[in-house]
């Protein structure tokens, strides 16, 4: 039976959409895993002369113990806006011949070979083989290794049990931060008690029949409860929550454009990828925090440029390349409805206005690292506003692929093209070579003013760019509207 | 009145509709038949501008559809679930229809208040997104909405499909009764020839994209549908 599963796994994966996508976004998207593989392979090679560089008086083991605690609670709150327990694929089993027992070992069993799963494999496997390598005891390290990966496991099954609640993401969140924030400020050395811990697991190697049994304990629970659910109106019937709606009246004085900007908030509220997408935005204004606290890449002007660019246009980027593609399941009547196309096109301006500007005051705390920061900030929040916006929304009148809103959000390729790879060229190269010029001929301020400047221009001109744009959009409508037609899975 | 010309629609080599000339004069109610791949969908894609002609092009109340916009404010549909927004309730996507055709709050909740039997209790205050409706309720939701904002022309593919014995006829009543109204042009499809010999006045079959019959109905008309179709 097990055979028949995995036989149905593989075609499942050769023949889906994403498989058959574009050639570029294909060789894109296997460069792009062969980086991710090698980029843990290295720092799982190296990860034993990096902790002994940082940490010269402590063993690597330890302090890596210490940081364990850490590396089980964030993969757990990524897993959760990550991974889904593929039940859904089941519905077409269920009125088969095929035991509910086999069936739910298949869904635990499969969710066991993801990805997120062997992310850590490829990481500490390297690890361990230096520690051999180094003269650690081969039994313990072994065994360790295998504790790691119960603990994976272990992961790997905890999220599912709590998957169904956000509770349970805060409170992740929450511990996350709690106990960093405690161990920060020196309140209580959380690192140095979790440490041991977990340091016991590579002491004792007796020890790995904990993880392992933890690991047992929360496949069993997913087990027994799903066992029970697979039912066409239990677990596989996707779940509609009661919904509050709200009126959004204050959009009511945007006058034309309150009517979009009231959908539009609405989409991003109420379908994963969207508010996933808002998050990570969020998140990426402590992007700075990594490059201005390093002397090396302060010193690097146009680095500087690029965080500008980056951390105020994050938003116009992860969801302006998107845009109409967001809208494609329902671009038909969009198009047939009496709705101007211009207007359409602007309360999206609009938005991703609101996000630049939204972006750029939460990045000005970091004017703590000089004025020079804000400056260019500032100066990167202008151009975005009055060039990126136009460009973005231009190259998106290329989207042809469909963006099925409800799907899960993260490492979801759905509606991306070559086009979304060659666009970081006009939106993020272009200000910086500007900027990079302007700096090494004149002067950082006059870099600073003419990405202002460059700015202001397009906000000016932003009436006969929308008409271009518009005009654009008129013409690729009917290619648009039969690509978003096509269903993806 | 809409007017189609040399209308013909291809892709690749495939003549999926042939039309040499078809006039609907303003007020009519007007049903297409045919089988699957008749033309009957595409033939209203093209009156809603969303796929081009090859050749030819239509004209509604004297606005060529593919060169202005201006069709836009008295033309509305409902062609399939794409033309719903899954991620709003049915209450919110008839206000957002209602803004987009310049009516409030209070002119949609009347005209909804009227289709309070039509929805049977199974769309209003259900506090649930139109995506999580069943395929019947989320096409009653998309019919209704073609009707706010008093459009001349409705334009509605498959009405019938897909909607319980009840509604179906309580559908029929409504379709009749925008009929009757002056001035306003309806347009179905069906597969089910009981259901438009009752409602249209005219009926055009369709059969590989070329127009085979062009009847008043009457009371012979079932019949010849029928024996059309039968034979």
């Amino acid at each position: 039976m097990f055979k028949r599963f995995i036989g149905l796994q593989w075609k499942s994966f050769f023949r889906s959409s994403s498989f058959g996508q574009g050639l570029a976004l294909k060789i894109v998207i296997i460069f792009f895993g062969i980086y991710m593989l090698s980029a843990l392979v290295g720092l799982g090679i190296f990860l034993y002369t990096i902790l002994r560089k940082i940490f010269p008086d402590q063993g690597p083991m330890w302090v890596l113990s210490q940081f364990m605690v850490y590396w089980v609670l964030i993969e757990l709150f990524f897993r959760y806006f990550m991974q889904k327990l593929p039940v859904m694929d089941v519905k077409p089993l269920l009125s088969l011949p095929i035991k509910k027992s086999s069936i739910t070992h298949y869904i635990l069993g499969r969710s066991a070979v993801s990805v997120y799963n062997f992310m850590a494999f490829f990481l500490f496997l390297p690890f361990c083989i230096v520690l051999i390598y180094k003269g650690y005891p081969a039994l313990n390290v072994g065994l360790w290794f295998l504790s790691v990966m119960a603990l994976v496991l272990c992961v790997n099954y905890v999220n599912f049990i709590i998957n169904k609640s956000d509770t349970a993401l805060v409170i992740i969140g929450g511990l996350l931060l709690g106990l960093y924030a405690l161990d920060y400020f020196g309140v209580v050395a959380m690192t140095e008690f979790f440490g041991p811990l977990f340091h016991g697991l590579y002491q004792y190697p007796q020890m790995v029949l904990v993880p392992i049994s933890m690991a047992a304990i929360a496949y069993w629970i997913n087990y027994s409860y799903l066992k029970n659910q697979i039912f066409l109106d239990a677990s596989l019937k996707t779940k509609s929550k009661e919904v509050k709606t709200s009126d959004l009246a204050w959009t009511k004085r945007f006058g034309d454009l309150g009517t979009f900007l009231k959908l539009d908030l609405k989409m991003i509220w109420r379908n994963k990828r969207t508010r996933a997408q808002v998050f990570i935005s969020l998140l990426f204004v402590f992007y700075g925090l990594i490059f201005y606290t390093q002397e090396e890449f302060v010193s690097m002007v146009p680095m500087l440029a690029f965080l500008g660019i980056f951390m105020t246009g994050i938003f116009l980027t992860n969801f302006g390349q998107f845009v109409p593609a967001w809208d494609s399941s329902y671009y038909g009547m969009m198009m047939s409805q009496n709705i101007p196309l211009r207007k359409y096109l602007e309360s999206k301006a609009s938005l991703i206005s609101v996000s630049v500007v939204v972006m750029f005051l939460l990045t000005i705390p970091y004017v703590y690292f000089g004025w020079d920061v804000l400056a260019i900030n500032f100066g990167s929040a202008l151009y975005n506003l009055g060039v990126n916006i136009p460009v973005i929304l231009y190259f998106g009148s290329f989207n042809k692929k469909r963006i099925e809103l409800d799907k899960s959000p993260l490492g979801n390729m759905q509606g991306t093209s070559a086009t979304q790879f060659l666009i970081i060229i006009p939106v993020l190269g272009l200000p910086i070579l500007v900027f990079s010029l302007m700096y090494y001929l004149i002067s950082i301020e006059a870099a600073v003013v003419t990405l202002a400047l460059l700015g202001i221009l397009g906000f000016a001109m932003k009436g006969k760019l929308l008409d271009r744009i518009t005009e654009q959009y008129r013409t690729k409508k009917y290619g648009m509207l039969a690509g978003f037609k096509e269903k993806q899975n | 009145m809409i007017t189609a010309k040399n209308l013909t629609k291809k892709y690749g080599s495939q003549l999926v509709l042939n039309m040499e000339s078809l006039e609907i004069p303003k007020g009519q109610s007007f049903g297409l038949v045919g089988n699957n791949g008749a033309g009957k969908t595409t033939f209203f894609s093209l009156l809603l501008d969303l796929i081009q002609p090859t050749t030819g092009h239509v004209i509604n109340h004297g606005i060529q559809i593919n060169t202005s916009e201006e069709w836009k404010p008295f033309t509305s549909s409902f062609i399939d679930e794409s033309f719903l927004i899954g991620y709003l309730t049915p209450e919110e996507y008839f206000y957002f229809i209602g803004d987009l055709r310049g009516r409030n709050k209070a002119d949609v909740d009347a005209l909804l208040y009227s289709f309070k039997d039509f929805f049977h209790g199974e769309i209003l205050g259900q506090k649930k997104y139109l995506r999580d409706l069943s395929k019947g309720n989320q096409k009653k939701a998309g019919i209704v909405a073609s009707f706010i904002g008093n459009p001349e022309v409705v334009i509605l593919d498959e009405p019938f499909a897909n909607l319980d014995p009840t509604t179906q006829i309580r559908l029929k009543a409504i379709i009749k009764e925008l009929a009757a109204k002056e001035g306003v042009t309806v347009l179905i499809s069906s597969h089910d020839l009981l259901h438009v010999t009752e409602v249209c006045e005219r009926i055009v079959v369709l059969n590989k994209g070329e127009i085979v019959k062009d009847i008043q109905t009457s009371e012979e008309t079932l019949q010849e549908l029928e024996t059309f179709f039968g034979g």
